[in-house]
């Protein structure tokens, strides 16, 4: 692949036209609400165009992340347009090509981009279908679609969209009401669809950003500061020169060090000797040694009444209280972040894994003062990232790095460590509950507080929270975070007559930002082991106590589904099973899951045999999809749960590999089933973070079944 | 310096100019434009660089190319004939073991390590099996079904 071919198959122009007539043939009944990007690009062939071989393309603002986001937006458009998913094929992020969808993110892509796409598709089919009668000289209802191609009923005349087209685009605006396919029609959407990505990825073809080659590509590696705000005082240019061969250029600006070099490897091992070979200052001390719950309380806050309902009692001293803790976790991508760019003819090009090329383009205008009309950046899949890891300031540290050497392509790739000791983390996170119960067992009074760093310090336009930025010669102020993520899923999902949630907001240690399900992980943990604590003192049954506090039928659903999933299963000595539930956002997809683990009563070794899940989705796309994502859900936080927390010491994070951050290997990894209770004719949502939190409660609920032992700080095993 | 290195890979013989203690790994990705093994950690951790070295699976990011100039390396891109997937590839596909699919050169590689030598694995086999490979997207028990599939191992 190069730039060239990049540009050529970019170069498809669309041509304007316009036929007058309305291509609605019957107003929805219900005033119908265009999706958001819909709004933003109301254009068809912003979304989709015809080519000349009859397929057709589809753009998408949201990046392939492996939560097969490619497919299921296939399906949806080949659904409205009635052609096969191979007719189909599908452009990702592109600040050249695609819709501006901002972050690929918060589960929202079957929302948006999925939606714009349905409707995009349809109002194409219409479009079509108009022009298809006028030529044919037939009426709209005289005509079928099948395959790109338009047929009278009788089937003596056709007519393909590219004969329809001739070359050019539908440039129409998309406007409600937009007329969908009857669902009882569908042939594509709900089904499981195989991934045509997963066919490419087992022969090794190209496909992850690491794969991107260019003719002269040379590569690049980044000193990194012994700690946070340490600052450079020394480097030896020239000692690196002699001692390294292959060297291009050494890029000093601040303390941000990067090295070009003309191999990979020599590449690594000027980092190596550059990080054995420069001096800098202390920098920032680190809580080292200290107990980390105890140490974020000292830290100043912000508070915020995020969340109350009724009266609560003055008086609380009869309340039942416990405390929570989530530690820092991290992403852990198993490829470590990696980008290309190029800086030619007064223009930059960037390739990056990030999950939100648009406002990275932005917020690298900002760090290299350029105009963002000067930058392009095209979005390539990684490693999966499952939230905001170092995609972004790789991107930025490749964008640098092509500044001060311009002409050549230059291929980034993070080093291990570098992934894990400079990422943004899960922040980590302290939970007060204290409810009271009334005479019939049933919570009256609920009390939540929580205390949590900032959950999104994603560039977002700006160039202030970008890695590099901090080291670079003038260091930008980091910029306050969006500290809402926290408060996700804090406020209880059941009916309590009286509630209330505060969050506490600190500045912590460690740089964190987005992980998988924001503060839901953790304040689902809480309230949903707290449940279980509560159902005890209420002498219930932890599904019976939660179905009496919901009103939600779906919530109760899911949550009696996998009441039925595992009816039938036997105990063994040592084992039992635990159960959790949660909407995620509260307004999202339903999750019930429960989890068998095994406790050895001597060790206390902790295994988690079996999770089952149940998922309420609403409207299914690809069913195989949503039951893969909430299976890896599932083992993505058992893991968290059982086994992780970044550690530190004095001078910065201590976890730099697989064996000083361990997760889940094959022996420990539970078998998994999930239950998907389709709504075909509910709101479709997103489902890629429901699992993280139930996933966890359950678990801890589980152990202390067995051994009746309650863990409230995780990770429930401690080294 | 750089020397001559001649290395046979996926059935042919390959001469490429590099440092002698360059990682395997590099020279496949970049001098043979390889996209099967991929870095992970550079630290034998993580399996994402797993090769074939004659038929047992070795991480290849340690390992330096002028240990290997005498041994038969077989990479993912070797093990279809032709357009016909090799039977755990063909798996892989059948039980969509994948999310992000950044792991699965190491589980690919492996499984057909392990079931060259044990055609037949139990459960417990299959996970010794691939220890050495980690998948952060949660993927593993996609992966066991598919190493059983394979195998023609029923449940
Ligand atoms: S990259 Fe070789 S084992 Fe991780
Ligand atoms: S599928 Fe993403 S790491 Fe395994």
């Amino acid at each position: 692949m190069n730039r060239r071919n990049f540009i050529k198959n970019t170069g498809c122009l669309a041509i304007g036209f316009s036929i007058s007539g309305s291509f609605i043939d019957a107003p929805s009944p219900m005033m119908q609400e265009l999706p958001e990007s819909i709004k933003r690009h109301p254009n068809i062939n912003a979304w989709l165009e015809v080519l000349a071989n009859g397929q057709v393309r589809i753009f998408t603002g949201k990046l392939e992340l492996g939560q097969g986001i490619s497919t299921a937006i296939s399906q949806v458009a080949a659904e409205e347009l009635d052609l096969t998913m191979e007719n189909v094929e599908i452009v990702l992020a592109d600040t050249l090509r695609t819709p501006d969808e901002g972050y690929t993110v918060g589960s929202g892509s079957i929302e948006q981009s999925a939606m714009a796409v349905r409707f995009a598709a349809a109002a194409a089919r219409h479009k079509l279908l108009e022009l298809a009668a006028q030529q044919l000289n037939v009426s709209v209802d005289q005509l079928t679609m099948k395959e790109g191609k338009i047929s009278t009923i009788t089937g003596d005349r056709s007519i393909t969209f590219n004969q329809l087209l001739n070359g050019k685009q539908i440039t129409d605006k998309i406007q409600a009401p937009v007329t969908l396919k009857p669902k009882e029609n569908y042939k594509l959407v709900g089904k499981a669809i195989p991934r045509n990505d997963i066919n490419r990825m087992v022969r090794g073809e190209q496909f992850y950003i690491q794969d991107l080659r260019f003719p002269g590509m040379v590569y690049a590696s980044i000193v990194r500061p012994p700690a946070y705000e340490a600052k450079l005082l020394h480097l030896d240019e020239k000692a690196l020169q002699k001692n390294i061969p292959g060297i291009l250029k050494t890029v000093v600006n601040g303390s941000f060090i990067g090295v070009i070099a003309k191999e990979e490897y020599q590449a690594i091992k000027a980092q190596r000797w550059l990080q054995k070979h420069s001096k800098w200052s202390a920098g920032t001390q680190l809580p080292a040694g200290t107990d980390l719950v105890t140490y974020l309380k000292t830290l100043p806050v912000q508070t915020k009444r995020d969340n109350e309902k009724g009266s609560m009692p003055t008086d609380t001293s009869s309340f039942i209280k416990a405390q929570y803790f989530k530690p820092y976790h991290m992403h852990a991508s198993i490829g470590p972040s990696c980008a290309v760019g190029i800086y030619e003819n007064g223009r930059l090009h960037v390739w990056s894994h990030s999950q939100g090329i648009f406002p990275l383009r932005e917020s690298l205008a900002k760090l290299l003062q350029l105009k963002i009309e000067q930058i392009d950046v095209t979005g390539v899949p990684g490693s999966g990232c499952y939230g905001h890891n170092g995609a972004d300031d790789a991107a930025a540290d490749v964008a640098l790095l092509a500044m001060a050497y311009p002409g050549k392509h230059i291929r980034l790739q993070w080093t291990r460590e570098e992934e894990h000791a400079w990422e943004p983390y899960g922040s980590a996170m302290i939970m007060e509950v204290a409810a009271v119960l009334d005479s019939s067992g049933k919570i009256n009074s609920w009390q939540y507080d929580l205390w949590s760093d900032t959950h999104s310090t994603r560039p977002g336009g700006n160039a202030n929270n970008l890695l590099a930025a901090q080291y670079y010669s003038t260091p930008l102020k980091e910029k306050q975070g969006f500290s809402g993520g926290g408060f996700r899923n804090s406020e209880p999902y059941y009916s309590f007559p009286n509630y209330q949630v505060n969050g506490h907001m600190f500045k912590g240690p460690l740089r964190t930002s987005a992980l998988r399900s924001l503060g839901a992980y953790a304040n689902v943990f809480a309230i949903e082991s707290f449940m279980d604590e509560l159902a005890e003192k209420a002498g219930k049954d932890p599904f019976t106590f939660r179905l009496m506090h919901l009103t939600d039928e779906r919530a109760k659903a899911v949550i009696r589904k996998v009441q039925e999933l595992i009816a039938d299963v036997k105990q063994a000595a040592n084992t039992g099973i635990g159960i959790a539930f949660s909407r995620y956002k509260n307004s999202a997809a339903y999750c019930a899951v429960a989890a068998q683990v095994q406790v050895q009563p001597k060790e206390g070794t902790i295994k988690v045999q079996k999770m089952w899940a149940a998922i309420d989705a609403g409207e299914v796309i690809n069913i195989d999809g949503l039951i893969n994502q909430t299976e890896g859900g599932m083992i993505q936080s058992a893991s968290w749960t059982i086994m992780e927390q970044v550690r530190f010491d004095a001078q910065h994070i201590s976890s730099r590999d697989w064996v000083s951050y361990p997760i889940m290997r094959f022996s420990q990894i539970p078998e998994v089933e999930v239950a998907v209770l389709n709504q075909p004719n509910e709101k479709a949502m997103g489902a890629g973070e429901a699992a993280q939190g139930p996933a966890a409660a359950a678990i801890a609920n589980a152990v202390y079944k067995v051994g009746g032992k309650r863990i409230r700080h995780l990770p429930l095993h401690k080294r | 310096m750089e020397t001559t290195i001649q290395l046979y890979v996926n059935g042919k013989m390959h001469t490429v100019q590099v440092h002698p203690s360059t990682p395997l790994l590099y020279v496949l990705r970049n001098q043979l434009a390889l996209n099967g093994p991929k870095y992970g950690c550079g630290l034998q951790q993580c399996g994402a660089c797993m090769v074939l070295l004659n038929g047992k699976a070795e991480p290849s990011c340690m390992l330096p190319v002028s240990a290997v100039n005498n041994k038969t390396i077989i990479t993912l891109e070797g093990l279809a004939q032709k357009d016909t997937l090799h039977p755990v590839q063909e798996a892989f596909v059948q039980e969509q073991a994948a999310q992000c699919g950044y792991c699965m050169n190491g589980m690919v590689i492996s499984a057909v390590a392990l079931l060259n030598e044990n055609p037949k694995p139990s459960d417990a086999e299959i996970r010794a099996g691939l220890e050495r490979s980690l998948c952060r997207c949660g993927t593993q028990s996609r992966i066991i079904k598919a190493v059983k599939r394979a195998a023609n191992i029923k449940g």
